[in-house]
C-alpha cells in the first residue's frame, strides 16, 4: 500500500512539482521561532476566505439579486432554506470577523516594522487586499436591499459625485442609473460575487508568495536568514509545518468559538455587525433617521464628516477619507527609524503610534454616532492625528533613540 | 524524561486529534449540504392537490399539476376498461407487482374506482411526459394499439392502465400517486390518509389562487 502511494507520488512528481511545492512552501518554510500571539492573524485571515466563499457560494443558491426580489429572498434564506439562517449569519459575521482579523494583522506589521526592507511589496500586495475587500464588503451590503443597503451605497455613491469636472458622469458610471437601482445592484452581485473573489484570490497568492521569498519577520524585527545554520536552514526558524501549523491550529479553535458564539447569540452584535434598519425593505422615497456605515468604515467615515466644505465642495472630505486609506501603502518608505520592532523603538515613536491607536478607534467610534458640533471638532482634532502619525514620521522616527537590535532571536 | 519518542502514544493521539478533527467537520458540513434539501417553500409547493372530476368526459383525460409534476386522471369507458385484460402477455408486469403504486391500487384496474384512473405523467425510463394515444389501432402505432401512453422521447408504450409494454426503453409502470376520493365528485391527489370532513378547510387555507400567487412572486 506504502510502495504503491509512494510510486504514485513519484508518478507524479515527475509531472508536477507536488513535493518540492509542499517543501518549498510548508514543510520546510523556515518561520521564526519567537512567532507571539501577532502572528495567529495571517492565517485566520484565509481561514475567514475560506469561510466567506463557501458560505457565500450557498447563500448564492438561493439570492436573488433582483431589486423586486432580494429583499424577500434574503427572507427566504432565513425562515425557508434548511439552515438558510446559519449561512446567512456566517457570511454576515464573517464580513465583521474578516475586517477585525485583518486590522489586527496590519496593525501586527505596524508594531514589528514588517513592511520595511525588504518587504516594502509584501505590504503593498497586502494593502492591495485590504482596499479590494472594503470594496467587496461594500458591494456586499447592498445585495440584501434594506433601507441601510440603499442608503449606504447611496451616500458612498454620492461621494464620487463630487470629484471635480468628472463626479457626476463617474456616479453614473457606477450605478449604471440616475439613482442606486436594480441595475446597480445586479452589477454589484456579479462584481460582489465573481470578479472580486477572483481578484482575492489572485493577490492573496501572490501576499503568500512573496511572504515566502522575503520570508517572516518576527517581533524582534531582525533577518532570520543572516544565520543560516549547517543544514542550510535558519538557526532561529522551525519548519511552519508541522509546529506553526499546529500552533495555528490552537489559534484556529479559539477563534472559532467566538465566531460560533457570535452566530448563535448574537448574530447582529446589538447593531453593529447588522444593522437594525437593514431588516426594512429598500425604501428610496425615506432616509432612515440616523444613517451610519458597517463599523469597518467608520474611521475614514469620520474623517470624511470631520473636513468641512471648502471652495462650496465636499471634495476636500473626500480626498482627506481617500488619502487616510491610501496612506499606508507609503509606509515603507515614511519609517526611517534604525530598527523595525517596536521592542527597540525610542520613546517618540511609542508615543505616536499609541496616539494613532487614540485616534483609529476614536474616529471608529465617533464615525458610528450622529455629527453633534462637539463630536465634529473631536474628530477633527483625532483626524490631525491620525494624519500627524504618518507625515511626520520621516522625522520623529530618525531622530527617536533606539535600542540596539540583537543579534539572535530573544525568544524565551 | 527521556528523549526517545513513545511512537504509540503519537499515533494515538494523531488518531484522536484527526477523529475529533472528522466529527467537527461533518457536523459543520452537515448544514451546507442540508440546505441544498428541498426548502419550506419547495415541501409547501409539494402539498395535495384538490381535483373536480365532474367534468371529465368518458374516454377523455386531464392533467393537473401536483409537485411541479403532471398527474393525468383518465376516465376510462367500460370498452377500454375491456380491453386492459386482452394484451397481460405483451406487458413487462401484467399484475403490478413492482409497488409502483399504493397498495390499495394493486389490482387489475391500477384504480380505486375502475371507471378513473390517477397517474402521475412521468416515463419511468428517463422523465419525459408521455402523449395520450386513447384511439385504437392507428396508423403510426399499429393495429395492436387499444389505447395508452406513446412516450415521444424514446417510444416507451403504456396500456390505459399505465402498464409498461415489452420491447420499449421503460422498465417499470408509470407511478400512481397516493390519492383519495373526498366525494364522488372530488379527488385528493397527493394524499391518501385525510378525512373528508376536514377538507373545505384546507381548500380554503392552502390553495386559494392568492396563495398561489403569493408565493410565485417570492419564487419569481
Amino acid at each position: 500500500m506504502m510502495s504503491l502511494l509512494t510510486k504514485l507520488l513519484g508518478w507524479v512528481d515527475e509531472r508536477f512539482p507536488l513535493t518540492s511545492t509542499w517543501k518549498a512552501h510548508v514543510s520546510e518554510y523556515y518561520a521564526p521561532k519567537n512567532f507571539n500571539m501577532w502572528y495567529f492573524f495571517g492565517g485566520l485571515a484565509l481561514l475567514v476566505f475560506v469561510i466567506q466563499i463557501v458560505s457565500g457560494i450557498f447563500l448564492t443558491m438561493n439570492y436573488k439579486p433582483d431589486a423586486l426580489f432580494a429583499f424577500a429572498s434574503v427572507e427566504y434564506i432565513m425562515r425557508d432554506v434548511q439552515w438558510g439562517w446559519l449561512l446567512r449569519y456566517i457570511h454576515s459575521t464573517g464580513a465583521s470577523m474578516f475586517f477585525i482579523v485583518i486590522y489586527l494583522h496590519m496593525f501586527r506589521g505596524l508594531i514589528y516594522g514588517s513592511y520595511r526592507k525588504p518587504r516594502e511589496l509584501l505590504w503593498i500586495i497586502g494593502m492591495i487586499i485590504y482596499l479590494a475587500l472594503m470594496g467587496e464588503a461594500f458591494m456586499g451590503y447592498l445585495l440584501p436591499w434594506g433601507q441601510m443597503s440603499f442608503w449606504g451605497a447611496q451616500v458612498i455613491v454620492n461621494l464620487f459625485s463630487s470629484v471635480p469636472f468628472v463626479g457626476p458622469d463617474l456616479a453614473i458610471l457606477i450605478r449604471g442609473d440616475f439613482v442606486v437601482s436594480d441595475i446597480t445592484l445586479n452589477r454589484f452581485f456579479a462584481l460582489h460575487v465573481v470578479a472580486i473573489p477572483l481578484i482575492l484570490v489572485l493577490i492573496i497568492v501572490a501576499h503568500l508568495v512573496a511572504l515566502h521569498e522575503v520570508g517572516s519577520n518576527n517581533p524582534d524585527g531582525i533577518e532570520i536568514k543572516k544565520n543560516i545554520g549547517a543544514n542550510g536552514h535558519p538557526v532561529d526558524g522551525i519548519p511552519f509545518f508541522p509546529y506553526m501549523v499546529v500552533k495555528d491550529a490552537v489559534a484556529a479553535v479559539a477563534f472559532l468559538i467566538v465566531f460560533a458564539a457570535i452566530i448563535f447569540f448574537g448574530p447582529d452584535m446589538g447593531g453593529y455587525f447588522l444593522e437594525y434598519n437593514n431588516f426594512v425593505p429598500a425604501n428610496p422615497m425615506k432616509t432612515p433617521e440616523h444613517i451610519a456605515p458597517v463599523w469597518y468604515f467608520t474611521p475614514y467615515y469620520a474623517i470624511l464628516r470631520a473636513v468641512p466644505p471648502l471652495f462650496g465642495s465636499q471634495f476636500p472630505g473626500v480626498v482627506a477619507m481617500g488619502v487616510a486609506t491610501v496612506i499606508f501603502f507609503a509606509l515603507p518608505w515614511l519609517d526611517r527609524g534604525q530598527v523595525k520592532s517596536i521592542r527597540y523603538r525610542g520613546p517618540i515613536y511609542k508615543a505616536f503610534l499609541a496616539a494613532f491607536v487614540v485616534s483609529f478607534v476614536g474616529l471608529g467610534y465617533l464615525g458610528l454616532m450622529p455629527a453633534t458640533e462637539l463630536y465634529t471638532w473631536i474628530s477633527r482634532v483625532l483626524a490631525v492625528i491620525y494624519f500627524a502619525f504618518f507625515f511626520l514620521m520621516p522625522w520623529y522616527t530618525k531622530i527617536d533613540k533606539c535600542k540596539p537590535e540583537p543579534d539572535r532571536l530573544t525568544s524565551k | 524524561m527521556t528523549d526517545t519518542v513513545d511512537h504509540s502514544k503519537r499515533n494515538m493521539l494523531l488518531a484522536a486529534t484527526a477523529a475529533a478533527g472528522g466529527v467537527v467537520a461533518a457536523g459543520a458540513g452537515a448544514p451546507f449540504v442540508l440546505s441544498l434539501m428541498p426548502s419550506e417553500r419547495a415541501k409547501a409547493a409539494g402539498a395535495p392537490v384538490e381535483v373536480d372530476i365532474s367534468t371529465i368526459e368518458p374516454g377523455s383525460m386531464i392533467s393537473i399539476e401536483w409537485q411541479g409534476k403532471p398527474v393525468w386522471i383518465v376516465r376510462r369507458t367500460p370498452d377500454m376498461l375491456k380491453e386492459l385484460n386482452t394484451h397481460d402477455s405483451e406487458l413487462v408486469d401484467p399484475t403490478s407487482s413492482v409497488p409502483q403504486q399504493p397498495e390499495y391500487c394493486n389490482n387489475a384496474t391500477r384504480s380505486i374506482k375502475p371507471e378513473y384512473l390517477v397517474v402521475l405523467g412521468v416515463c419511468t425510463h428517463l422523465g419525459c411526459s408521455p402523449t395520450f394515444r386513447p384511439e385504437v389501432s392507428p396508423t403510426d402505432l399499429g393495429a395492436n394499439w387499444d389505447g395508452g401512453w406513446f412516450c415521444p422521447c424514446h417510444g416507451s408504450r403504456f396500456d390505459l392502465a399505465a402498464r409498461v409494454f415489452k420491447g420499449v426503453p421503460a422498465p417499470t409502470n408509470l407511478i400512481i400517486p397516493p390519492h383519495m376520493y373526498l366525494s364522488d365528485t372530488k379527488l385528493l391527489v397527493g394524499d391518501d390518509k385525510q378525512s373528508p370532513s376536514s377538507v373545505p378547510d384546507r381548500k380554503m387555507s392552502e390553495n386559494s389562487p392568492l396563495n398561489g400567487a403569493d408565493s410565485k412572486g417570492v419564487a419569481a
